[in-house]
């Protein structure tokens, strides 16, 4: 494998800039510099990538007409609606894509899909014969994106009562072979890599290289978990320089209303850090002070934020459209292609056009997500479901309510996302509101070493989340609950070693995840700040527990064996080589 | 797969003359080794058309026997009836806490012990138990005594026509056991051990390319030398880096599992 640091070819780089980090290094003092690093990580959605294409299209009356249909298990229909277009010179209407029932996604079903719809449309298409095209585990695991690897290095400086002066941070990305949503990923990266912290002198620069690996793309987090723990592992070694506690290290530096952001961004409404921080330090009982050797035991804390919806002036570019009908018969349909791929989308879209319209949910029907039927809401990513595509289904509701009382059913009324004169962002200098707002989260992970095998048990894992408001709690906690075994995963065991440029661990016998007896107790609690321009409130969450728990886990290691690893995956072998080393 | 014979005999003598009498035949237990060196193409049955026999549900296979001094286990007794025998349980506790770690419930409901052995991985997680133990592998011509059986990495003393029938514990022996496999459940071992210290048997897996015996260890536990015996442990094993893990680690965590089970001795 290349290294990562080494590579010469770039797929893109970033450089963000605010105020002086020279001057705030010559105030300082300390300054303190670490290197930190991030491993793959495979997405394991439920059933492997894979897409039926049929040669034709068929028109409502069964008819079958020039085009191609295709269902597959996918997160954005309009991603592979375009494709399919491009690959094949289809029209619009001639390409018709169709999500089958998704067991997950985590980004893995956002851009590879395309990949697989049109080999099976271009074998459809030859053999004039629908083709199934399923991955097995192997081929999957082999085949599709990972989330990316990375370095990032940060120097650090302040006083020493703790006031932080400047951070310099420097994020390299392994891209793989092949561009993918690799830039994309690289801004989110570098628009969190100062974390949920305010700091007069900032300097990100960020570049996303080429090595001789399979391309790694689009993860739950997309780039922000790997940015955000080497900030927040950077709290912990200031701490420790300054002889000061981390959580009041935080307490000192941490984004507040009025504040602004490293992008120079005004933080205006939603701000939650202290909340989160103060809600999850109450939520946990004292930590345990003794264990029977050859475990100990050890604690750590993360505070985090993640932007709801996309970046910058993506939301203007795309202009989501969404559209609520009245239909004759008395009942309600919401016409969107946002896909639910378990994350509750189905049942949050339904109670909020129920309760614009004031009729009961089983009054309300969701189209099925097919480019035929329904507009283009975008995808279904950057925790922008909720926010975003949400709030335009209580709008055309609301709107349906009142033409209702007027004029005769069928009705139909679309709506398509307007940014707000407010939000201002340059692409070309990385200044301005990167996100219309941010999520918060404050995660507490008590783990168990064991000193002689070097295996990490987490056992306990806290988490306080400010999702503005939890459309449906249940499902707000589940997001969190898996997002954070995910996280866990990442952190501790699920590791991919490189041979000549593939991967060694391309099987479920390799390639290990926690299992339920693995997994920690997780506790949520939903602190709920809201935001004025989403649905009751509502932020995104579902990228948001992907961020907090891998920094918490290595600090919570420290705090066990004394011992930083400063990377993830802390498998077994890298801590029992730590602890002896010592 | 649509070329392979199904052999599904109705006793075990009948099992044994179609096993000697046909060409390239796969015994099958549980599959759940072979149906997944089939699935991934890694073991094609040769030559064409060979032959699956199977020997899941010949009776003579099946159970857990008290033979005098000896506890007898059917060759094709799936784990889960292991570890809900009573004498499993009163008599050899490292067989079933080894048991236990096997895969998840499904793997333990088919994987059996006459498979393990057959299946001879260097990561089979019963094998150091039996050698712990100094079981003896009957087959359906004679008795092997363990430490003859594993001849090279996945290699064994049966001949090309013979079949494991039962394997048979001494009773009265105390063997403690520890897998290390980075995950709860589901996880294929870094490093298995067995130990007993009277008689002194230190048995691992997953550190060379056999299950041992670590026999400089047992010199220097029969001399009552714990800490000569966890040093020359190292001397023993020759573990290398793989997928799963590193020779360093595993030659570590031998090291230090050994000194985790021989102290839990010492305490009783």
């Amino acid at each position: 494998m290349f290294e990562v640091t080494q590579a010469t070819e770039v797929y893109s780089t970033i450089e963000i800039a605010k105020g002086d980090v020279a001057a705030g290094e010559q105030a300082a003092d300390f300054v303190v510099e670490r290197t930190f690093r991030v491993g793959l990580q495979e997405q394991l959605y439920i059933e492997p990538q894979g897409a039926i294409a049929y040669p034709y299209r068929e028109t409502g009356n069964g008819k079958r007409e020039t085009g191609v249909t295709v269902v597959g298990s996918l997160q954005c229909p309009y991603y592979v609606h375009r494709a399919l277009k491009r690959a094949l010179a289809l029209t619009d209407e001639q390409a018709v894509v169709i999500q089958a029932e998704t067991g997950g996604g985590f980004g893995g079903k956002e851009e590879y899909p395309s990949i697989v719809a049109i080999h099976a449309a271009l074998l459809a298409c030859k053999a004039g014969w629908p083709v199934r095209l399923i991955y097995d585990r192997h081929e999957d695991l082999a085949a599709t994106t990972k989330r990316h690897p990375g370095v990032i290095s940060h120097r650090t400086a302040v006083k020493k009562d703790g006031t932080l002066l400047s951070q310099d941070i420097y994020i390299v990305l392994d891209g793989g072979a092949y561009c993918t949503l690799t830039p994309v990923v690289l801004s989110r990266a570098a628009i969190h890599a100062a974390g949920a912290y305010s700091c007069p002198n900032v300097r990100i620069r960020a570049r996303a290289v080429a090595t001789n690996t399979p391309p790694n793309g689009a993860f739950r987090g997309f780039g922000a978990p790997q940015s955000l723990f080497a900030a927040e592992l950077m709290v912990e070694h200031v701490a420790e320089r300054l002889g000061m506690s981390s959580v009041d290290l935080r307490r000192k530096w941490m984004l507040r209303v009025g504040d602004t952001t490293a992008t120079g961004q005004n933080l205006t409404e939603s701000v939650s850090a202290e909340l989160v921080l103060d809600a999850a330090l109450r939520a946990v009982a004292p930590n345990r002070l003794t264990a029977q050797p050859p475990i100990r035991h050890g604690r750590g804390l993360s505070l985090v934020f993640h932007g709801s919806g996309f970046t910058g002036s993506g939301e203007r570019k795309l202009s989501g459209t969404v559209a609520v009908a009245g239909l004759a018969n008395g009942t309600f349909q919401i016409l969107t292609a946002s896909t639910e791929i378990g994350q509750g989308t189905k049942t949050i879209f339904c109670q909020l056009a129920a309760d614009a319209l004031g009729v009961g949910l089983d009054k309300v029907v969701l189209a099925p997500q097919d480019t035929s039927l329904v507009p283009d809401s975008g995808p279904t990513v950057a925790s922008r479901t909720a926010m975003i595509v949400g709030r335009l289904i209580q709008e055309a509701a609301t709107e349906l309510r009142d033409r209702a009382k007027r004029e005769p059913l069928p009705l139909r009324v679309e709506k398509t996302y307007v940014q707000p004169d407010s939000i201002h962002w340059d692409e070309a200098t990385y200044r301005g509101d990167a996100y219309p707002v941010y999520a918060w989260a404050c995660t507490i992970a008590d783990v168990d070493v064991d000193m002689t095998t070097g295996e990490v048990r987490v056992t306990d894992v806290v988490t306080a989340v400010d999702c503005g408001k939890a459309l449906h709690p249940v499902m707000a906690e589940g997001q969190i609950e898996g997002g954070s075994l995910q996280a866990v995963g990442w952190a501790t065991i699920e590791e991919i070693k490189m041979k000549d440029g593939g991967y060694q661990n391309d099987r479920l016998a390799t390639y290990l995840i926690p299992t339920a007896l693995d997994a920690p107790r997780i506790r949520t609690i939903l602190v709920e700040n809201p935001y004025s321009r989403g649905p009751f409130g509502a932020k995104g969450i579902g990228e948001l527990p992907m961020d907090g728990p891998a920094p918490a886990i290595i600090a919570a290691i420290h705090d066990a064996t004394g011992v930083w690893l400063d990377e993830v995956p802390a498998t077994p072998e890298k801590v029992l080589a730590a602890c002896t080393s010592r | 797969m649509r070329d392979v014979t199904y052999l599904r005999p109705r006793t075990l003598s009948e099992a044994v003359q179609l096993y000697r009498t046909t060409p390239g035949c796969r015994p099958l237990a549980g599959g759940t080794d072979l149906m997944v060196m089939l699935h991934a193409r890694t073991l094609r049955p040769e030559p064409r058309g060979g032959a699956v026999l199977d020997l899941w549900s010949l009776a003579e296979l099946k159970g857990v026997r008290r033979l005098g001094d000896i506890l007898e286990v059917g060759a094709a007794e799936p784990y889960t009836g292991i570890i809900g025998s009573a004498e499993v349980q009163q008599h050899l506790p490292a067989l079933a806490a080894a048991a236990r770690t096997i895969g998840a419930a499904q793997i333990q409901n088919r994987g059996t012990l006459g498979g393990n052995l057959a299946n001879a991985s260097p990561a089979g997680d019963t094998l150091p138990v039996l050698l712990a133990y100094d079981v003896v592998v009957v087959t359906d011509r004679r008795s092997i005594p363990i430490d003859r059986f594993f001849t090279g990495y996945r290699k064994t003393a049966l001949e090309s026509d013979e079949l494991i029938t039962a394997v048979r514990f001494p009773i009265g022996r105390q063997v403690a056991f520890r897998k290390v496999g980075t995950r709860a459940a589901q996880a294929i071992s870094k490093v298995v051990l067995a130990v007993s210290l009277t008689p002194a048997r230190v048995a691992i897996g997953s550190v060379a390319e056999v299950p041992l015996r670590a026999h400089r260890a047992e010199a220097a536990l029969e001399g009552g030398d714990v800490a000569g015996a966890i040093a020359a442990v190292a001397d023993d094993i020759r573990p290398i880096d793989d997928v799963r893990s590193t020779a360093a680690y595993r030659r570590a965590v031998t090291q230090n599992v050994l000194r985790g089970l021989l102290d839990a001795f010492a305490r009783g």
